[in-house]
């Protein structure tokens, strides 16, 4: 009998908290951590989305004490540990990264590769930090990685190898990529505007978000816990990761390789578009994504299902966007509450799509959370809530 | 009561039907070699190797080192047949740290600062799976880990998954490690 | 004119990586996107990083781009006219 999948833990670290409950009281009271920043020397100025570094060094600080850690790693283990004191870790653990550039600053004027910007060492110094006994997965594909990580933790516990999973996903704003994505013409002149007429690029954004998945049976909860909504538990009923095949930086402009996940999550979920309750796509605000997307929807006949994308909240956080995206799409789920696509005035789509306009009511069961990414690549995954 | 434990009882059913490698100026496929160049550097191995055997594809030109490793040793494989239903699981140690170093040059001097598009699009390594997906047409699950060292056992576990779940019919595996001269590729085809 | 001309033709097969193809394949007016190059989207931005690099000069429109690139000649005569290098 094919095992069970769950999600029964997260944590995140971004401009909008230190932790998920202030991430959701600020997303609730439409609150954004899109501001001005002036990320390059001698440039201009980008709206992105960046976490205080003060902030975040005091709250390690607290938590660790005086360790040498970069920046981004230590986004990674704040929002690692409340996890880590909660589940134990075994030999059947999996430890699973996912990441687009990592430790990429640490290559300004180096002559050499510092140890550091390897992946799988980031990967490891974070597994050696608490104690994990499996080798790291470090999942780098692109935007997608982040809700790729759900399916590969869930694929691992499937082949029987693992029985339980730690998921952390992190990028950081870095001048690397943001003078790549601005060569690109892809970065916006104000606040993004996902899905919108007047949406005219991206905005850069960083977080660090982490999960804890299981295969079933899980732990029992407490009658206490259930009435104070403080459990999670979500099955992971379905993925699937197409590529478009069409070009390298730019999407099918039919959708293909989305629509194709999507087709194919839903089928292993054997769930049908009118059971969608929310959708959390991808929403970048560039001209050629949000179409592409609003394309692949509608070939699957979701053009009805409540949907947001959350890049007006927290920026593109490239491959810590899925993971973190999922989270609060959880967050929405147990608070019964769907939250607008910020800063959505009018559609600037060529077919309809029910764009989430303020904060709504909803009995949320399923989830649709999707992403794309360069490379052609694309993301599905479909969640229950239990 | 008699308990039977089948945990660690499991029906391996793949078959590893071709394979390519791509190391020191060789291409050998299926332990046969086929192309051998004396070229010192990457960059002219992969030239050569194109123009030897007839590849006829114009944007190979413009893709980084290890699209380019990850491509031919892709092509060795895949040749002109129908992979539509052929996944795409690669890995390697160093991501596209290769292109990420020559990326970094282009904006370490605020007075030399222009940064290329060209350049900046392969500075992620699933790229390499997705020239390989374009050129072949492949609308597939793709894949890309960054692992320490080449772990078969990983690839294969994962690729199973993609297979028993009827996401595909084959899956192409490979580890495209590549940082300036240093390369190797070990790409194959994995069947139920 | 002409050896502006000559010499955005080796520039664009140099910066945009087209081996196969010679100087002399490049026609003054052929259209260097929707032609025989294959020229893409990475292209056109390549082209406006050229723009800059080798002649100082920044589009503040890279929209512009599209009939800037048009075909060599307007491309030459865009740079004669603009050119700070």
């Amino acid at each position: 009998m094919k095992k069970e999948i769950y999600i029964t833990d997260y944590n995140c670290i971004t401009p909008l908290g230190l932790d998920v409950s202030s991430n959701w009281n600020n997303l609730v009271k439409g609150n954004s951590g899109v501001a001005l920043h002036k990320v390059i020397e001698n440039q201009e100025a980008f709206y992105a989305s960046v976490i205080d570094t003060e902030k975040l060094d005091r709250e390690f600080r607290n938590k660790f004490g005086n360790q040498d850690f970069t920046r981004l790693e230590k986004m990674f283990l704040l929002s690692l540990k409340p996890l880590v004191e909660k589940h134990p870790i075994t030999e059947e653990t999996a430890f699973i990264l996912s990441t687009t550039k990592g430790n990429i600053s640490l290559l300004k004027n180096q002559t050499g590769l510092p140890e550091g910007v390897y992946l799988s060492n980031l990967a490891q110094k974070i597994a050696d930090y608490f104690g994990f006994k499996t080798k790291p997965i470090v999942v780098s594909n692109a935007c997608v990685s982040g809700v790729m990580a759900i399916a590969v933790a869930k694929s691992m516990i499937l082949s029987g190898k693992y029985k339980d999973a730690f998921v952390i996903a992190g990028d950081e704003v870095s001048e690397f990529v943001i003078s790549g994505f601005n060569s690109f013409q892809a970065i916006g002149t104000g606040p993004c505007k996902p899905y919108d007429k007047n949406r005219n690029g991206i905005n850069i954004g960083e977080a660090a978000a982490a999960m804890y998945i299981t295969s079933g049976p899980c732990e029992e909860r407490s009658d206490e816990a259930i009435s104070k909504n403080e459990n999670v538990k979500f099955k992971v009923l379905g993925d699937s990761a197409v590529n478009d095949a069409n070009h390298i930086s730019g999407p099918s402009r039919t959708g293909d390789g989305l629509f194709a996940s999507i087709k194919s999550a839903m089928a292993e979920a054997h769930i049908i578009p009118e059971q969608i309750d929310f959708i959390s796509a991808h929403g970048t605000a560039t001209l050629y994504n949000d179409e592409m997307e609003a394309i692949a929807f509608n070939r699957m006949e979701l053009q009805n299902a409540p949907l947001n994308s959350m890049k007006g909240y927290y920026g593109h956080c490239l491959g810590a966007s899925g993971l973190l995206e999922s989270i609060i799409s959880m967050e929405s789920a147990r608070h019964e509450m769907l939250i607008p696509s910020k800063n959505f005035e009018e559609e600037g789509i060529s077919q309809p799509l029910n764009i989430i306009k303020e904060n709504q009511p909803a009995k949320i069961k399923y989830i649709l959370k999707t992403a794309s990414g360069f490379g052609g690549c694309n993301a599905a995954v479909v969640l229950e809530k239990c | 009561m008699r308990r039977l434990f089948w945990k660690n009882v499991k029906l391996k059913v793949m078959k590893k039907t071709d394979s390519c490698t791509i190391e020191h100026s060789k291409i050998t496929v299926n332990d046969a070699l086929i192309f051998d160049s004396q070229s010192e550097t990457f960059h002219d191995f992969a030239k050569e190797a194109y123009k030897k055997l007839e590849i006829s594809y114009p944007k190979f030109h413009k893709m980084d080192n290890l699209s380019k490793l990850a491509f031919l040793a892709a092509e060795m494989i895949l040749k002109d047949e129908d992979h539509s239903r052929t996944a795409v699981v690669f890995a390697n140690r160093s991501s596209s740290l290769d292109t990420d170093f020559k990326y970094q040059e282009s904006i370490n001097s605020q007075e030399n600062y222009f940064p290329s598009p060209a350049v900046f699009v392969y500075t992620l390594p699933n790229i390499c799976v997705g020239e390989i997906s374009i050129k072949h047409k492949m609308q597939t699950e793709n894949a890309f880990f960054v692992l320490d060292e080449f772990d078969e056992n990983f690839l294969n576990d994962y690729a199973e998954q993609i297979l028993l779940s009827g996401k595909a019919e084959k899956v192409l595996c490979g580890w495209t490690e590549l940082y300036q001269d240093n390369y190797k590729a070990f790409v194959y085809l994995l069947t139920l | 004119m002409e050896n502006l001309k000559t010499e955005l033709k080796h520039k664009i097969i140099e910066v945009l990586n087209l081996e196969d193809v010679s100087v002399e394949e490049i026609k003054d007016t052929d259209p260097l996107f929707g032609g025989g190059l294959g020229l893409d989207s990475i292209d056109a931005l390549e082209l406006i990083v050229l723009l800059d690099k080798d002649y100082g000069i920044k589009l503040a429109d890279p929209k512009k781009g599209k009939e800037i690139f048009q075909s060599i000649d307007t491309m030459a005569a865009f740079i004669e006219e603009n050119r700070t290098k």
